[in-house]
């Protein structure tokens, strides 16, 4: 079964890692770096993405007329989105597993950060059992 | 099926657009001859290595693909018409059977008009890009997928897309004459430093499964260059590829971090590549013509003759920046003149250039506006300001590498 997990961090303020001395920029860059490459090489992986920050960021709904109407920046907002990973997995204590790696990645001065992984399920197609008429 | 070996692989590869260059000039429909000529190729690399390579390869691709099309418009075809259906592709003036590998009318317009037809004004520069890997670089739909990580269904819409958008545009564009094939390189130039860009850019995925796209832009461009012997901008961009990819080893740290040229160990340039480009570069020059792309490999090679960023040339580099302004006035060009300014009149004089760049919209908001001033604003001594600069660019760039740069630099700067 699949899982994303959704790695979320602060939204307010420039990015928390900036504040970082530079090797401890770089242990956590390493860390995730060998985390990607470690789930790949247990053919968990799925897919994972990184994504642009909250300065980039505009909601979209459709106008009267179908046309975009975008709203944003939202410098100001708490949480955001900061990228996931998608992983093919046997159980979801396994999924949780991984998120708690992914959790405990190394902050400031090498202590882990303990960030909160959002863990949801990808929806599958139906069960073969289940397919009517089949 | 045994493995190609990579003389066989390459073998194809260069054949393929020549091969689709004949049938689309014999049988016009781009679409079904580049179904036909793709089937061909995986016909070929199922059975040469166990059979050995034919005498003629590029006769027996021809043949196959053209029984592919053939087979093709039967099935499509009320059994009644099929033959003379088959006939009527096939302008009147050649209804005479033409022996199997006959270079027709002239085989080197037909493989040149075949990177046209890829890179044609209609169809949006990805689709320009995916048409030209399988149709002039023959890799297959699967090869293609996974060089830009998307999913091979996605991909093959992609190209299915952009065959259909050819035929409603009216099939090929064949150039009537040598000035208005001159007029239409530079598409094609554009494309493929389009491809070598992405080869170059991309920041995930993994490298071994990957194909090389900065490899195949440079291939491609071999292959073009010999087409076009005469035409020097061909070779400009052939020399500035060559150049930028002597670096490809010492660009990245071991995490995938981007290391910039001045931080770059120059041991590990490819020397090869490097002396290649000066070649290609000074038959390039020789012809008198110069444009953007010669201008920005002479930029690069006076990087790459230089044993530190410090002692490039800078008064030169400055000047050719001057020149590409003149003939191309791009905003990452300015950018580039302003360092380059900095270089050769100190910081301020850059930082007052980048200013002025600033103004152009197109600018005004770029990520690297931000890095190219805290780079300056570094150099002269403004710590604060070029940390703040730093982490302005940093949160906007689109790229991880660039981003772990930015943020390292700017926290190396705080940390002294």
């Amino acid at each position: 079964m699949k899982y994303m997990l959704m790695m979320h961090a602060p939204g307010n303020g420039p990015l928390q890692i900036a504040s970082w001395p530079a090797d401890d920029i770089k242990a956590h860059i390493a860390f995730m770096m060998n985390f990607g490459r470690k789930l790949a090489a247990a053919g968990e992986l799925v897919g994972a993405e990184g994504l642009s920050g909250p300065e980039q960021a505009r909601r979209v709904r459709a106008g009267a007329s179908g046309e975009a109407i975008t709203d944003g920046v939202f410098p100001e907002t708490k949480e955001f989105l900061a990228g996931y990973w998608i992983v093919d997995v046997d159980s979801p204590e396994r999924a949780y597993a991984i998120a708690a790696e992914a959790s405990a990645a190394p902050g400031k001065g090498g202590a882990p950060l303990n960030m909160s992984i959002e863990v949801r399920q990808v929806m599958s197609g139906p069960p073969p059992e289940w397919t009517p008429g089949a | 099926m045994t493995p190609l070996d990579p003389a066989t692989q390459d073998l194809l590869r260069t054949l393929a657009p020549q091969v689709l260059g004949t049938l689309v000039r014999r049988y016009r429909d781009f679409a079904d001859c580049e179904d036909a000529v793709q089937e061909a190729l995986i016909a070929a690399a199922g059975q040469w290595p166990a059979q050995g390579l034919p005498a003629n390869p590029k006769g027996w691709l021809i043949t196959v693909a053209t029984r592919r099309l053939t087979d093709q418009v039967r099935a499509d075809t009320a059994r009644r018409l099929r033959e003379q259906l088959v006939v009527s592709l096939v302008p009147a003036d050649e209804q005479i059977a033409l022996a199997a590998d006959a270079a027709g009318v002239n085989e080197r317009d037909e493989t040149l008009d075949l990177y046209f037809t890829c890179c044609h004004a209609a169809l949006s520069a990805a689709s320009q890009v995916a048409l030209t890997l399988r149709a002039v670089g023959g890799l297959t739909t699967a090869e293609i997928a996974r060089a830009f990580l998307v999913p091979e269904a996605t991909m093959a819409q992609r190209l299915s897309r952009a065959k259909q958008t050819i035929k409603a545009a009216g099939g090929q564009f064949p150039a009537p004459s040598e000035q208005e094939r001159l007029a239409r390189m530079p598409a094609v130039l554009h494309v493929v430093y389009l491809i070598f860009s992405e080869g170059y850019s991309a920041s995930s995925g993994d490298r071994v499964t990957r194909v090389e796209l900065s490899s195949e832009a440079i291939r491609v461009a071999r292959m073009l260059a010999e087409l076009v012997p005469g035409d020097p901008e061909v070779l400009g961009l052939l020399a500035l590829m060559l150049f930028t990819d002597a670096r490809r080893a010492a660009r990245t740290g071991q995490n995938g971090e981007l290391v910039p040229l001045d931080e770059q160990d120059r041991s590990a340039w490819d020397r090869h590549a490097i002396d290649e480009g000066d070649r290609v570069l000074r038959r390039a020059l020789a012809r008198g013509m110069v444009g953007p792309y010669q201008i920005q490999a002479a930029i690069a090679a006076l990087h790459d003759a230089a044993p530190s960023t410090e002692a490039a040339d800078w008064p030169q580099i400055l000047a050719l920046y001057g020149l590409l302004r003149r003939v191309d006035d791009s905003p990452m060009a300015r950018l580039s003149e302003a360092i380059a300014l900095a270089m050769v009149e100190g910081p301020a004089a850059g930082l007052a250039a980048l200013d002025e760049a600033a103004a152009d919209p197109r600018l005004a908001d770029h990520h690297r506006l931000d890095a190219a001033r805290a780079h300056l604003l570094e150099r002269a001594g403004d710590r604060s300001a070029a940390i703040a600069c730093y982490h302005r660019a940093a949160a906007r760039t689109g790229s991880i590498p660039e981003r772990n740069y930015l943020l390292l630099h700017a926290a190396r700067l705080a940390d002294v």
